[in-house]
């Protein structure tokens, strides 16, 4: 595919032995490394998939990365955001990354943009790269990153992760579909919890992002056969990779042949969620855990009931009584509907869902433990470990 | 008999299964006779008026049915229908 820096560039001898297994292969050979280094690649997060896309790219003699995240470095990104070391934590993702990645490659032309990348910037921002690789965690954005990408014509190398399976694909290209076009509607909010409620194997994005980085480079030589057209769907606990056919639908609202978002649109709107992603308790009533430890160090006559899953109650427990969320209306007759109830989870959200599901079940005395085991580790007992 | 798939997140309603084998001359009827089977999946696969959720696609072995014959889209001995919903996750 051709880039729109037209202008020659020259490999100096350094590059030339620094890249020498790439050129002594036909299929890049000088004329594909030169590619690599006039092509400008936009990654759109530095996590999990980001980490190894950019490390392989830079590597790789990618001439421009730009890097989108406005994110900082937390304890729990080391486990697979490969790029970030225990250094890192509490640094800017950017910088850290910035770090690495020009350790890699000094000849890499780094350009940060530490920026929630919104409808307000994604045009702005994607006219000035070749090919754009979505490494985004959350369905708001990444049909954001697609219709920006259909709008200023770029390629979306796309993969997505959720526990022990990924997806790859390259869409918005000029004759394959669209994100829309295969998923026309996101899911309801809530439905597929991020990588923080359902988990993540650690190598997942790393496979799965190094097939990014491999269409990537792909597309900037114009070697292979991308996955254009094509969903690769990955499971990493068979080690199976199936694949789907796309097609690309003369009804999409962005890349039909009449399309009808000519511009982006309110992501959030779109995808059903009012303000933050994280659950909303929307009214259930709540208590906070000072109130609990008070009253249970008072002895008073209160249920706790722990909604989480049996592998997280064995991480840390605060004693409750466990039914998991989705065991809840099977086993709602082992609760007493005549005493306190207080319902807690890891965060709130589960357990908010449980209280909102016993209120109907005809439960009047039924609290939601604002922030969960975590706000309790956090202000009542720092011997209970976060996970 | 054909395969029916389920992808990770709607395990949990099918008893952890990766794959359900249920019997159908065309997709509909199959996807009818999972969903009976087990009656916690109907929802999140189908809305109220019994039509497929729009981040959900159905495939034939390799095929998208919105570009076959969709739910009447007939079915031979051992096919393979993959349930395909959408995944945002990347972090």
């Amino acid at each position: 595919m051709a880039t729109t820096t037209e202008l020659p560039v020259t490999l100096n001898k350094d590059e030339i032995l620094r890249y020498s297994r790439h050129l002594i292969m036909p299929e890049v050979g000088m004329e594909g490394q030169q590619k690599l280094k006039a092509a400008r690649v936009l990654c759109i997060g530095t996590g999990g998939l980001g980490s190894p896309m950019a490390l392989y790219l830079a590597a790789a003699g990618v001439g421009t990365l730009g890097l989108v995240d406005f994110d900082v470095v937390d304890y729990t990104n080391l486990q697979r955001q490969i790029i970030h070391f225990t250094s890192d934590v509490g640094r800017k993702k950017l910088d850290s990354a910035a770090d690495k990645l020009k350790a890699i490659n000094p000849y890499l032309n780094l350009r940060t943009f530490d920026t929630r990348l919104s409808s307000a910037n994604a045009l702005e921002l994607f006219r000035e790269f070749d090919i754009i690789a979505d490494g985004t965690d959350n369905f708001p954005t990444r049909y954001l990153v697609n219709d920006a990408c259909v709008l200023t014509g770029k390629p979306n190398v796309y993969g997505s992760i959720f526990r022990f399976e990924g997806q790859a694909s390259v869409f918005a290209t000029e004759e394959g579909p669209c994100y829309r076009c295969l998923y026309p509607e996101p899911p309801p909010p809530g439905l597929v919890p991020s990588c923080a409620e359902g988990g993540v194997l650690g190598i997942l994005p790393g496979l799965v992002g190094i097939m990014q980085a491999t269409e990537v480079i792909k597309l900037i030589l114009g070697v292979g056969e991308p996955l254009i057209g094509r969903l690769l769907l990955i499971d990493a606990l068979g080690m199976k990779f199936r694949e789907l056919k796309l097609r690309k639908n003369p009804d999409c609202p962005v890349c039909g042949t009449h399309p009808t978002v000519t511009k982006l649109i309110d992501y959030n709107e779109f995808c059903g969620i009012r303000g933050e992603e994280k659950p909303v308790s929307n009214g259930v009533p709540e208590i906070q855990v000072e109130d609990l430890k008070r009253r249970l160090d008072a002895k008073e006559d209160l249920f706790v009931l722990d909604v989480r899953e049996p592998h997280e109650y064995q991480i840390c427990n605060i004693g409750g009584y466990l039914i998991p969320l989705n065991d809840l209306p099977k086993r709602v007759n082992e609760l007493d509907s005549s005493r306190e109830i207080v319902v807690h989870c890891k965060m709130g959200g589960r357990s908010a869902k449980a209280v909102a599901f016993l209120q109907q079940a005809g439960f009047q005395k039924v609290h939601n433990l604002a922030g969960g085991i975590t706000a309790w580790a956090d202000r009542v007992d720092p011997k209970v470990p976060k996970y | 008999m054909s395969k029916i798939h389920i992808p990770t997140p709607l395990r949990q309603y099918v008893g952890k299964q990766a794959s359900v084998d249920v019997a159908g001359s065309t997709v509909g009827e199959a996807m009818n006779a999972l969903v009976s089977q087990h009656p916690e999946l109907r929802k999140h696969l189908y809305t109220e008026d019994g039509k497929l959720r729009a981040f959900v696609n159905l495939y034939l072995n390799d095929e998208d049915i919105r570009y076959l014959e969709k739910e009447a889209t007939a079915l031979k001995d051992g096919d393979n229908i993959s349930i395909v919903p959408s995944i945002a996750g990347g972090c």
